[in-house]
């Protein structure tokens, strides 16, 4: 059924933190691992050996630069050479993207068929494939492109959630979350349940200023994203620049080879 | 966005179809006429083949039958409930002119006003994507009733070349000059809008979250090949290529079928039905291309992820 839920028991969801990835794919592998022998048809990949092998993947890592502007290089209530970048120093984010499982999912509402569907007890966004015509509105209508047609099965994929793992008895208790959150060598990702204010991720999205993205498009996304850290600037450090140490007490050998690699700084009247 | 024939064939051929069937259920034609049944088969024709030429592109098309249970909420089901629905009356009046050479002027104003909404359902489909901010605007609405009600028009005249030369044919020539003026005046400021709104209120600084720092550039993409995203959404018509078509479309769409029309008001009358004919052949390959335009020049969200204004062209 294509018609919202009014409002979900638990919203289930990740907090990814652009701080700490460190953009090495692991989350994509264990993704596609996990997920195309799991929940649904395989992900199939096309021409995966040859000139121009293409796929359909539920997670992908984007590398942006963001170059700082001159008037937002030192945001209020920072300390003192603490900033989150230097005026046309540009930074390198790590960018993790996959579905982020609306409140307001417009890829739910223009499904013809009914096979989008948001979970009324979780709010976990998901296809069913058995109904799916393969049509790609759902995709068009996504801002963030995290759906993906599979070309072998024509059907349309997206992020699970891992709903096969998280809810899963068959698992230790440890392995009971998304494989991408499981995976990840840097902890950039976090799962849990956004309604509940006292959880991990929503302590991590109060404490660190967690952002929508897009939040024109009006989809009221459930993930969220936390913004890299300030750092020290690099450039503040220069008034410390390690002093020229004083060679005035050295004689003989030393002082002719101290006096030879010096050339004119060093003044000869003090010897 | 990637402009697939399956759809571009689709929502011509079947607008168009609409469009004349708009024009006959509205009365138009004698129903005993040989060219008057013709044209019923040929609009029912038309509609029928774009239909399935848009389950072409589906990736499970036996399953197309489930697509009408959510009018509810999306406008594709939408569109293919009221394309099944329509077919009843448009389908019974073309009978009647057919096997009985008789016409309800009751049925084809239901008829009609079916046509109508079918079309605006299937321009929803796009009108409604805040995705695509080219497309989330009224004019979109407005140039598919447009294009279906003058290219339905244009085709009707088709139909009545022997009638040409005699003034109800003249008048109906006059009004197909004004439907082509008034639908390529909507589609201009269709186009200056799409111009003008790129991608709407979406930034690379919005869709990464990252404006609060500064300006933001795509560095390096999730893979080094193109994907299904890129392939879709991430389109790009080189420049020269676009002003190409936009002037095969002023030409084909626009100069020639006006110049065509006006024309044959001034020939003899087997020629002027023949100018006739290519006026209306020469708009339909004008509405081919102007639709490729459609969804070549469309920019969608997932663009901004690619690099945005500079989104690479996808990898063949």
């Amino acid at each position: 059924m294509t018609i919202l839920p009014a409002s979900t028991n638990k919203k289930l969801g990740l907090v990814i933190d652009l701080d700490t990835c460190v953009g090495c794919h692991a989350c994509v592998i264990n993704c596609k691992e996990w997920n195309t022998s799991g929940y649904g048809t395989a992900l199939s990949d096309q021409d995966p050996y040859g000139a121009n092998p293409t796929g359909a993947w539920l997670n992908r890592i984007h590398t942006f630069e963001v170059t700082p502007m001159a008037h937002q290089s030192k945001p209020k209530g920072q300390g003192v050479g603490e900033v989150i970048g230097t005026a046309g120093e540009a930074r390198v984010v790590h960018f993790p993207k996959s579905c982020l499982h609306c409140e307001d999912a417009p890829c739910v509402t223009v499904c013809p068929t009914g096979a989008s569907y948001k979970r009324e007890e979780d709010g976990i966004v998901l296809v069913d494939e058995d109904k799916c015509i393969g049509c790609g509105l759902c995709a068009w209508s996504c801002a963030y492109g995290a759906r993906e047609m599979d070309q072998a099965a024509g059907v349309m994929k997206k992020c699970t959630l891992c709903v096969d793992r998280i809810y899963n008895e068959e698992l230790d208790e440890i392995d009971r979350e998304p494989a991408c959150v499981r995976t990840c060598p840097a902890g950039a990702r976090h799962f849990g349940d956004f309604a509940d204010p006292n959880s991990n991720v929503s302590v991590l999205v109060k404490e660190r200023g967690g952002f929508d993205l897009m939040p024109e498009q009006g989809t009221k996304p459930v993930n969220k994203y936390l913004p890299p850290r300030a750092r020290t600037d690099l450039g503040a450090g220069a008034g410390f620049a390690m002093p020229v140490e004083n060679t005035d007490e050295a004689g003989g050998l030393l002082g002719w080879i101290d006096r030879a690699l010096s050339g004119s700084t060093r003044s000869k009247g003090a010897n | 966005m990637h402009p697939a024939l399956s759809v571009i064939a689709f929502t011509t051929f079947s607008g168009a179809g609409y469009g004349l069937a708009f024009v006959l259920a509205l009365g138009h034609g004698n129903p005993g006429a040989l060219s008057t049944k013709i044209a019923w088969f040929v609009a029912l024709a038309m509609i029928a083949g774009g239909l399935l030429s848009s389950t072409l592109h589906l990736g499970n098309p036996q399953r197309a039958w489930r697509a009408v249970s959510q009018w509810r909420t999306s406008w594709l089901s939408r569109e293919g409930v009221m394309a099944i629905l329509t077919f009843v009356p448009l389908t019974l009046l073309a009978a009647m002119s057919i096997f009985g050479d008789s016409f309800s002027l009751a049925l084809g104003y239901i008829g009609a006003i079916m046509c109508v909404i079918t079309v605006y359902c299937t321009a929803m489909i796009y009108g409604s994507l805040r995705t695509i901010p080219q497309w989330c605007t009224p004019w979109t609405a407005a140039c598919y009733l447009a294009f279906a009600l003058t290219s339905g028009t244009l085709i009707y005249l088709a139909f009545f070349g022997r009638e040409a030369g005699t003034s109800s044919n003249n008048a109906w020539v006059y009004l197909a000059v004004v439907f082509l003026v008034v639908t390529w005046l909507i589609k201009y400021f269709w186009t200056r809008n799409a111009q003008a709104v790129g991608y709407g209120d979406s930034t690379m600084e919005s869709a990464t979250g990252l404006g609060e720092i500064g300006k933001v550039r795509l560095l390096e993409r999730p893979h080094a090949m193109g994907n299904y995203l890129t392939n879709e959404f991430a389109f790009r018509v080189a420049r020269k290529h676009l002003s190409k078509m936009g002037g095969i479309v002023v030409l084909l769409g626009v100069a020639l079928p006006i110049l065509l029309l006006l024309l044959s008001l001034l020939v003899g009358n087997g020629f002027a039905g023949f100018l006739q004919v290519l006026a209306t052949i020469s708009l339909m390959a004008g509405l081919f291309v102007e639709r490729w335009l459609f969804f070549a020049v469309a920019k969608h969200a997932v663009g901004l992820y690619y690099g945005g204004e500079e989104a690479l062209v996808p990898a063949k």
